[in-house]
């Protein structure tokens, strides 16, 4: 059947056609957010509204999840060293997977169901109730005054969150390890400290942040915006917020850890 | 002042393929109250965002006040939304704002008043639609009517020479629809505003307006005061005024043959 | 949501982000002992550095002095040139010896510094002459198995 083959590879190039016209329309996007950002650094009250929401809501999950996984990688760190006879490196085995890799990621993909989906939703909405065209007839820019104040909201309430999912990791594992185990205390906070390297780790892991940070906010105000305005549509982009998000994240953490811990160790 | 407001010459505008209008022809004069009547889909609320800049037209043009608004810069066309209002047909208020703020978002977005000033503006502005004592309420709390009245306010805010009204009366109670139509009257004499309605209300809408245009097919089928309206025999005017179910506008969608979208074979039929 | 309200929590919110990331460089990493002033650096060619990497320590008498810095191969003398980055306060003899040591059996690899007893001090840049490979396994093997034969 030439006609069913011919009919499908059309259905694949339309696919791909579109999915390009999609990242152009995204890119063009976060241009046009980044040239309308000054309203907000000249008026950052717009921005403080916003960090309360995508921020200071998002404390709990950030904080008790991070609490939950040191308390985890105490544990099995604990089990698998305590082998070898070296438990007292458990605290390195928590702290260089808290801060390089499981702090950033893991903090990135909470932040992207919790807030990122807000933000899609919340924007979307504003689109099909045509709160943006009536703020666009007022002659206010909706991107300067809405969208770009929860892009930087975003951006910068993420590395923060994301620090403080690595201290709450940090501590779950010192409680599990040295307080519930047993673990010498002092040899448990000298490995980490001999192990952790300031600007080699740290300073990586707040990097990798931000730019989750910008990827999954700049991905919820695309998908909001860009939202049919209708209730299916608003529905499926904040479904797209997350998918889109927790695949960018993982995507760009493979490309930033192989350029930022290659070789060197 | 004998200079038209709005000028609307053989303006077409298409959605991709599918051409929504194809040649209207108006002019708006100062101070006036006119009415677009047209079914549903006709590209009544197509037109206002024609006519507000938000779309641009494939061929012809609007002037607003003696300006092409599609070839307006951003900055000019933002300069001249400043001096119209928009009544999105439901509202559209900004469900995170108090019906006080919604009031407020254009003069604190647009001038440099003092937050003490604005206040006594706000109070008049919902005076003037009756809702001063609501001024604390959330735009969830507020019944369908109200809120078209807070967006009311809201769209006078800052004294616009020309307000839109994209179906202010659809879905009301005759209470509310009765004082949405004076509003829309006394607010237009007592502003010297013009105000455009798009509505297919044809009751409701005869008695406040001064001038009526018919849309339909993409065209200006018909115009004329509601004098002229009512004893119209224009068939098409004359169905919709007087709300007949079949005539020139069919009750049917265009579709193929009923006979061949069923599938009947033609020695069935 | 009254203005100074959210104003507060953000602040709060803000400043324990802050915190989070003090903590992180004072407590959990090395920051208090990274970098303490100045430093100065040595060059010294290995034979064989093994799994040495860059920032790998350098010790003396079990204490960290420096860090590794770079790595290259020379084409020149066909070894290994390794520069490394030690704490200004630190001064060692010319003759000192940079030996490539393993922490435990199958631990990290560093460079030991043995100073030896001449007058003047090893300054920025110069070479470190008396340097020792790291020992390689294999090799080890290899050499316990060619004796064993040979004894035969
Ligand atoms: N964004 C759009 N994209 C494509 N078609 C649209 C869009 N908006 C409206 N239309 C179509 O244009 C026609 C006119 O719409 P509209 O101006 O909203 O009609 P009215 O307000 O008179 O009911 C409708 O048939 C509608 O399906
Ligand atoms: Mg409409």
């Amino acid at each position: 059947m030439p006609k069913r083959i011919i009919t499908s590879i059309q259905a694949i190039g339309h696919r791909v056609i579109d999915g390009i016209w999609r990242l152009g329309c995204a890119a063009r996007f976060f241009v046009l957010v980044l040239l309308k950002s000054m309203t907000s650094f000249l008026r950052f009250t717009l921005v403080i509204r916003e960090i309360y929401f995508v921020g200071v809501l998002s404390l709990i999950i950030i904080l008790v999840s991070g609490l939950f996984v040191g308390m985890v990688l105490g544990l099995q760190g604990y089990e698998t060293l305590q082998k070898y006879g070296s438990e007292s490196a458990v605290g390195t085995l928590v702290a260089l997977s808290l801060v390089r890799e499981l702090g950033p990621v893991m903090s990135a993909l909470l932040f992207a169901s919790r807030a990122g989906s807000a933000i899609t939703a919340e924007i979307g909405l504003m689109k099909a109730t045509e709160q943006l065209s009536a703020m666009g007839m007022m002659a206010v820019d909706p991107i300067a005054r809405i969208v770009a104040p929860r892009f930087w909201a975003g951006v910068i309430s993420m590395p923060l969150l994301a620090a403080m999912f690595s201290v709450m990791g940090v501590f779950g594992g010192y409680l599990v390890a040295v307080v519930f185990i047993g673990v010498d205390e002092g040899s448990f906070w000298s490995s980490m400290q001999n192990a952790v390297d300031f600007r080699y780790d740290i300073v990586n892991g707040v990097i990798k942040s931000c730019f989750f940070g910008v990827a999954v906010t700049a991905i919820a105000v695309f998908e909001g915006f860009d939202a049919p305005p209708t209730a299916e549509g608003v529905s499926g982009a904040t479904t797209r917020t997350v998918v889109t998000s927790a695949l960018a994240i993982l995507g760009l953490d493979f490309v930033l850890t192989s350029f930022m811990f290659r070789g060197v160790d | 002042m004998s200079e038209p407001l709005i000028e609307i010459k053989d303006l077409a505008f298409s959605y991709s393929a599918r051409p929504i209008l194809k040649s209207v022809n108006m002019t708006m004069s100062r101070g006036k109250v006119i009415a677009i009547m047209g079914g549903s889909g006709s590209g009544k609320t197509t037109l206002l965002r024609l006519i507000g800049g938000e779309v641009k037209p494939t061929a012809g043009c609007v002037k607003v006040a003696g300006q092409v608004v599609h070839k307006l810069g951003r900055n000019d066309l933002f300069r001249l939304r400043r001096k119209m209002g928009m009544l999105f047909q439901f509202g559209a208020l900004f469900t995170d704002l108090s019906v006080f703020d919604n009031v407020a978002f254009q003069m604190r977005e647009h001038t440099n008043l003092p937050e003490s000033m604005i206040r006594d503006l706000v109070l008049m502005k919902l005076h003037a639609v009756g809702l001063r004592g609501a001024y604390h309420l959330m735009p969830a709390e507020l019944s369908g009517g109200m809120a078209r009245r807070v967006a009311l306010a809201r769209s006078i805010a800052l004294d616009p020479m020309l307000i839109m009204y994209d179906e202010p009366f659809t879905g009301l109670d005759p209470i509310s629809l009765s004082v949405i139509g004076s509003l829309i009257r006394r607010l237009t004499d007592a502003l010297g505003m013009t105000s455009i309605v798009v509505t297919h209300d044809v009751q409701e809408s005869l008695k406040i307006v001064d001038y009526v245009y018919f849309l339909a097919d993409g065209v200006i089928t018909a115009h004329g005061t509601p004098a002229e309206v009512k004893e119209s025999v224009t068939p098409f005017v004359h169905q919709f005024v007087h709300g007949e179910e079949d005539g020139p506008v069919p009750f049917h969608y265009p579709a193929e043959m009923y006979q061949e979208d069923l599938r009947l074979e033609t020695h069935f039929a | 949501m009254q203005r100074t309200i959210m104003d507060f929590w953000v602040g709060l919110f803000v400043m324990t982000g802050m915190g989070a990331l003090l903590i992180l460089g004072l407590k959990v990493g090395n920051l208090t002992t990274y970098n303490t002033g100045e430093s100065y650096t040595l060059i010294g060619n290995f034979e064989n550095i093994g799994g040495l990497k860059i920032r790998a320590p350098v010790k003396s008498a079990g204490v960290v002095v420096g860090r590794v810095t770079d790595i290259q191969f020379s084409l020149e003398t066909y070894d290994a040139v390794v520069t490394v980055g030690i704490n200004a306060y630190y001064r060692f003899p010319k003759d000192t010896f940079a030996s490539i040591l393993t922490s435990g059996l199958l631990g990290e690899q560093y460079i030991g510094l043995s100073p030896g007893g001449d007058e003047e001090m090893l300054a920025e840049g110069d070479k470190i002459m008396k340097t020792n490979s790291a020992m390689v396994l294999e090799e080890m093997v290899g050499r316990f198995l060619f004796d064993k034969a040979a004894e035969d």
